[in-house]
């Protein structure tokens, strides 16, 4: 199936990424890194005229994009933020940072450069989510109603459910865990590098919760054996890659890709195994697995902690109550609309929408004018045919200067945007370049609502 | 939005490359209008001043790809398929070409202003 199966030629959103090649080499390089030809918040007709309330609940890229794209679309409304992180932080660049090509500086910016004119930022974190009350409550109990609610909280990184993890170690004993933030990405590529000089056991894994950038710590890997190699220490370093099932992405094709990229460059691949806990001291990593717990002892580990919606989402109403999606309290929407199954004045975008893949920026660049698109047309009501169909990207980066480009939907089709040209499964340079020079800047377009 | 627009792409190439992009477009502009100027004044192209440009934009060409490869931290040898090379090929290019209208448009000025003065 197609990507634009599900955007019919008459609704609002036609997606035709070829068209991107008559702007030349430029555009056409742009668009690799997938989604500049994505819907975007600029109007096809004027503005709504509303006194509607919309409250956006957390303000990183998902949440500045729908506040974004909102303040365009609607007049006279009232449109609030509510998050207490005054830094932002750039993810997709905590790899790149973890690899010793940036300084942690590159990821970080702060939240007020991106909050749009007119949209109120309120600087505390949402507590309470009451969608019977059709309120929020921050931390110091102020409640804050609303009209519409687009809940963008992202997720929360759940460290503790690993025995004996200690965040406050990363970059110490050849510790590290780049998804933890600016300052652990760059200690991460500390301990990277003293372990690239003497060898060792490397230690590389995921969770097996739905998790954010699920290409990252195949990436890391790839990275640490490229490391090793420029260093000239890879024949005395083992290199281990443990995944959560018997698969090393949740695409199929690209997991073979993946495992014949592990034969080849020598790194063992252990599955079904589940990092339960570790000892910093002995430099042990203890994993489930179905035959019993199991001990892997490393020099320098990548740990990747299980994720989970936040507090607020989890313990809310908001929150699915079964299915595969429930346990971790991702909200509970239709996976096309993004709208809240129970409460249809909601939606969720971003990281905490409980829908199959989609926890990439790629993804926030797709979902977000699908939902704007559903809000704005419940409040002029009108029909709305905008849908998600799953769309993601992943330069996957396989050397320094080299990624895939992988970009996939719901049902693990393969969405390449240049069939023929770019091959989504070829080690490419101009994908590396992308990822390198033209994912930031498309990032910050798109938080600013111009991409 | 119904297709591509060029108005996502120039916010895009904005926020890779800051003032640079004005500066960019400036410098372009300046030379093309140099070159054109210089052709009409003269009234055709000076085959000499052409060869001279060209050999200039060659090392535009590669100070083009030098410049790539720093800012992405890589190097050619990165290249692994035949979009690469393209993409090699149209940096260079690129880079040829800007650098030699720009060349035959500076040179060209020279040699009005000195001819003016003499």
């Amino acid at each position: 199936m197609h990507r634009d199966d599900n955007h019919p030629a008459d609704g609002p959103f036609v997606l035709n990424r070829r068209q991107i090649l008559g702007w030349g080499t430029s555009g056409a390089a742009l668009a690799l890194m997938g989604g500049l030809t994505a819907p975007f918040a600029r109007a096809q007709e004027g503005p709504v005229n509303t006194k509607a309330r919309i409250v956006i609940a957390g303000a990183g890229a998902a949440g500045l994009s729908a506040a974004a794209q909102l303040s365009r679309r609607l007049n006279g409304a009232t449109i609030t933020l509510v998050d207490a992180r005054k830094a932002h932080y750039y993810q997709p660049g905590f790899t790149l940072v973890a690899a010793g090509l940036k300084p942690k500086t590159y990821t970080v910016s702060s939240t007020a450069k991106y909050v749009p004119q007119g949209v109120e930022w309120i600087e505390e974190q949402v507590a309470e989510f009451d969608p019977e009350a059709n309120m929020v409550v921050t931390q110091t109990g102020r409640k804050i109603p609303y009209d519409y609610l687009i809940v963008a909280s992202g997720l929360a990184l759940d460290y503790a459910a690993i025995e004996g993890m200690d965040v406050g170690r990363i970059g110490r004993d050849g510790l590290g865990s780049h998804y933890h933030g600016p300052d652990a990405a760059s200690a991460t590529w500390q301990a990277l590098s003293t372990f690239a000089d003497t060898g060792g056991v490397g230690l590389f894994l995921r969770p097996a919760t739905e998790m954010k950038c699920a290409g990252a710590p195949l990436k890391y890997t790839f990275i640490a054996d490229d490391v090793l190699r420029t260093r000239g220490t890879r024949g005395k370093a083992e290199i281990h890659y443990a995944a959560q099932n018997n698969a090393l992405f949740s695409v199929p094709i690209v997991s073979e890709k993946v495992r014949m990229l592990f034969r080849d460059r020598d790194i063992n691949a252990h599955y079904d195994h589940v990092m339960k806990a570790i000892d910093l001291g002995r430099k042990v990593a203890t994993f489930k697995t179905p035959g019993g717990d199991q001990e892997i002892p490393y020099d320098f580990i990548n740990v990747v902690p299980p994720m989970r919606a936040v507090p607020a989402v989890r313990d809310s109403a908001l929150a699915w109550q079964e299915g595969p999606f429930a346990a971790d309290g991702w909200i509970e929407v239709d996976k096309a609309s993004l709208r809240h199954r129970r409460f249809p004045n909601i939606w969720a975008v971003g990281d905490t929408a409980g829908v199959p893949k989609g926890k990439t920026a790629a993804s926030v660049k797709w979902q977000v004018p699908v939902a704007v698109e559903h809000l704005v047309a419940t409040v002029a009501d009108r029909p709305c045919t905008a849908a998600y169909n799953g769309y993601t990207s992943c330069p996957m980066i396989t050397r320094l200067g080299r990624a895939m480009l992988v970009e996939f939907d719901y049902d693990n089709n393969l969405l390449p945007s240049f069939p023929g040209v770019v091959a989504p499964l070829e080690e490419l340079w101009v994908t590396w370049v992308m990822k390198t020079i033209a994912l930031k800047p498309t990032y910050v377009a798109m938080i600013r609502g111009q991409a | 939005m119904q297709k591509f627009d060029i108005f996502v792409l120039f916010a895009v190439f904005q926020e890779m490359m800051g003032p640079v992009l004005w500066v960019l477009l400036f410098v372009a502009l300046a030379g093309l209008s140099a070159a054109g100027f210089v052709l009409w004044h003269e009234g055709g192209l000076s085959s000499s001043r052409l060869l001279t440009s060209e050999l200039i934009g060659l090392a535009g060409g590669f100070g083009a790809l030098a410049l790539m490869a720093w800012v992405t931290v890589s190097g050619f040898t990165d290249a692994g398929g035949p979009v690469d090379w393209l993409l090699i090929g149209v940096i260079w290019g690129t880079g040829l070409a800007g650098t030699t209208i720009l060349a035959y448009g500076v040179l060209g000025l020279i040699k009005v202003a000195g001819d003016a003065l003499a």
